[in-house]
């Protein structure tokens, strides 16, 4: 004891904060809210988020499912590392699939391959419901898109699903209060206050597996709209398109036809934290084509009770 | 690359309306590079559809279609800013007196509250009100960007005037330190680089302000160690450890804690956090502690180190109310402190704040963003501190019962100047 009393506390730095921060809010959420789940993509910030809920309940069993919104239009990789951590972190998975929306005629059919992010909103919120969910752990950071940078830790979604950005609730200190009325629902985003190189970092600290295609290799794309689509079951090449053979990696996972590559040597995790330290676009603006269709994109989705 | 070990500072803007917060905050992330290339190219996309300029840069942190239309602040933005050494949080907060319970938000995690005024209208009262509030919230230290200069033709008497005034203001309100900055937002003049117009000036610009001050004050406090139990964690093998994020002075192993409020003395004998066991955690990380002796401890409890903290169901508090209707005498609300909720009345309205004079009138209600002094009394028992000397165990926030709305924020105790 008395040895122990002459240490100097632990050095925090800026990742334990944001580490701590975030546990306290897994925790917080799963003692206030009834039924929550935890929203799981297989991209990086949600690998990260199951990564500190199996530490925030370490070493009990996740007290929550984590849940798929599955467009079908993944890529093979980022399926077969979706099963991988959720069979390591002994969770249950649940599959919420749009495609059961589309037959079910809740949604339009966009074609094999048309796109159907947008579509996934009804998914989500029929399968919240179905399944009475209070509170929906998600991924998304501040840092992404400016509507996301207006929004609450624990972000409150009425009856229809819908955040209403003129109506948050005040959320003072760390004083997170959970309680819903039957129906209504809250996103907690315990990564709020995280950047994608705060992101990189913690996954090079933590030594974690990702999906392949976050780093550098060899693939088939076509030049879209100013991003290189991987050519496959999901995008066809156009008249006029050439397809070429190039060296890439993905910045973010998204569905197949909307998610661009880019150029990128970086096969190892210290090298994607210098190629994200030194970026000069976004990740959001560099790879992703839902966020082109106007101004507000991010805030219109979300209104409707996108994630 | 290495990976640096950074400091984490957070500042909330604080000021009227129009001065020119999110602007000063737009040409912060701008002239230091922390703006992607297709974020600026959006923003001077969104400029030039809604016809005010080549670049407006409030709409960096302006985000919602209803600000970019209004050109005001709604809610608070977050923005995120890296040196080598420090990673800044940003809140980009509203001021428009009808969001006060949005800059409330933004300022409650300071640490230091960057304050806007225009240098050729003063200190209007929204101003006021803003340091009144982040005086309460506990935040210490000022950095105050006069702003505008360009248009008072970079005049020192008139910079001067407005120093003077918020000096005596800040010194009423009890802030430690106060830095002033004469800057232009819209210009960059003494945002990032020093201004070569203001040759009577020879201080630091805002970021060489930002970047001398310390970081984790938000820690401030005069307390022993207090961790809320949020979670009980049963371990392999039977025994329990109790999860929280620690605040007030730091946890050893071997050192003898108090669980209250049982009033049962126990000692540590393990300290886990993410990143693993652990002799001793300092403020801010989330740990599960061992403890020598089995206990009921659940959440709501409190473990904490001498001085020890107070047990009362009945007590003073200091609170800002965002709620639409008035609060008035008998009111029945719940009340949310660390990691217990419990329902609460109020007993007695001792006070309203007058912004203006700063003096604590007679009221029988508070009615949206009026400050005032009350007297609660609670179901359950709590365990609590003097917000001044820790804000966690100091801090609640009331709850409307049939919205689950957060109508109020509310501080254990009374603030020196009131």
């Amino acid at each position: 004891m008395s040895t122990s009393l002459l240490q100097a506390p632990h050095m925090t730095n800026h990742l334990d904060l944001l580490e701590s921060h975030a546990i306290f809010i897994l925790r917080e959420v799963v003692a206030e809210c009834e039924r929550p789940v935890l929203l799981f993509s297989g991209g990086k910030d949600s690998a990260v988020l199951l990564h500190l809920a199996a530490k925030a309940f370490a070493p009990q069993a996740l007290p929550f499912p984590v849940m798929h919104i599955d467009t079908g239009q993944n890529f093979p990789e980022v399926i077969e590392f979706r099963d991988s951590a959720v069979a390591r972190a002994s969770a249950r998975l649940i599959i919420a699939s749009v495609q059961d929306s589309i037959d079910q005629g809740k949604v339009a059919d966009p074609g094999p391959l048309g796109p159907r992010n947008r579509l996934q909103t009804v998914t989500l919120l029929d399968a919240i419901t179905a399944h009475g969910f209070d509170a929906a752990f998600g991924g998304a950071r501040r840092d992404e898109d400016k509507a996301r940078a207006k929004e609450r830790i624990l972000s409150f979604r009425d009856a229809f699903g819908q955040w209403d950005p003129r109506q948050q609730r005040p959320e003072l200190w760390q004083l997170y209060q959970g309680k819903v009325n039957p129906g209504e629902h809250l996103r907690a985003f315990p990564l709020s206050d995280w950047t994608e190189l705060d992101i990189w970092q913690y996954i090079e600290r933590e030594h974690m597996e990702l999906p392949r295609i976050y780093f550098a290799h060899e693939r088939d794309v076509v030049l879209r709209d100013g991003m290189y689509l991987a050519v496959g079951p999901f995008v066809a090449p156009r008249p006029g398109e050439v397809v070429e053979r190039l060296t890439v990696r993905f910045r973010t996972v998204g569905d197949a036809n909307l998610t661009g590559a880019v150029l990128s040597h970086a096969t190892t995790l210290s090298a994607i934290v210098d190629e994200i330290s030194l970026a000069n676009v976004s990740e959001r603006g560099a790879t992703r084509g839902d966020d082109k269709f106007s101004e507000t994109a991010m805030e219109d989705r979300k209104r409707e009770g996108y994630f | 690359m290495k990976l640096a070990a950074k400091d984490l500072l957070r500042l909330a803007t604080v000021g009227s309306v129009d001065d020119g917060k999110s602007t000063l905050i737009g040409r912060l992330l701008v002239d230091t590079r922390q703006l992607f290339d297709d974020q600026l190219d959006a923003v001077v996309a969104a400029s030039e559809k809604r016809g005010v300029g080549d670049l407006d840069l409030s709409f960096v942190t302006d985000g919602l279609r209803a600000e970019r239309e209004q050109g005001i602040t709604i809610d608070v933005a977050y923005r995120y800013a890296s040196t080598p050494t420090r990673k800044f949080i940003i809140a980009d907060c509203p001021g428009h007196v009808q969001y006060t319970r949005n800059m409330a938000t933004g300022a409650s995690t300071a640490d230091l509250a960057l304050v806007v005024l225009n240098v050729a209208h003063g200190v209007k009262e929204q101003t006021r009100r803003h340091l009144c509030i982040a005086a309460l919230l506990g935040v210490r230290t000022l950095i105050v960007a006069v702003n505008k200069m360009d248009e008072v033709n970079w005049s020192e008497t008139a910079y001067l005037s407005v120093v003077d005034e918020l000096s005596t203001l800040a010194h009423e309100l009890g802030f430690a330190s106060m830095t002033p900055i004469p800057v232009s937002a819209l210009l960059g003049e003494n945002v990032v680089e020093r201004s070569s117009h203001l040759d009577w000036y020879d201080g630091p610009s805002v970021l060489q302000a930002l970047e001398a001050c310390t970081a984790g004050s938000w820690n401030h406090t005069t307390t022993g160690a207090r961790l809320p139990v949020q979670w009980v964690l049963r371990q392999n093998g039977g025994g329990r450890t109790y999860a929280g994020m620690l605040s007030g002075a730091a946890l050893h192993v071997g050192e003898r804690v108090t669980l209250l409020p049982a009033n049962v003395e126990t000692t540590v004998v393990s300290l886990t956090s993410g990143s693993g066991a652990h002799q001793a955690a300092t403020a801010g990380l989330s740990i599960d502690v061992g403890l020598a002796d089995e206990t009921d401890a659940g959440r709501g409890d409190l473990l904490a180190t001498a001085p020890l903290p107070t047990l009362t169901k009945e007590f003073e508090a200091t609170v800002c109310w965002f709620g639409e209707q008035p609060l008035r005498h008998s009111q029945r609300l719940r009340l949310k402190h660390t990691s217990k909720v419990t329902p609460v009345r109020l007993q007695e309205i001792l006070g309203v704040v007058d912004i203006e004079t700063l003096s604590v009138n007679a009221g029988d209600q508070l009615t949206t963003n009026d400050i005032g002094v009350v007297s609660l009394q609670t179901a359950d028992w709590l365990v609590v501190d003097d917000y001044r000397d820790n804000r966690v165990t100091g801090s609640f926030v009331l709850i409307d019962e049939v919205t689950n709305a957060t109508v109020a924020a509310g501080m254990m105790g009374r603030a020196t100047f009131l």
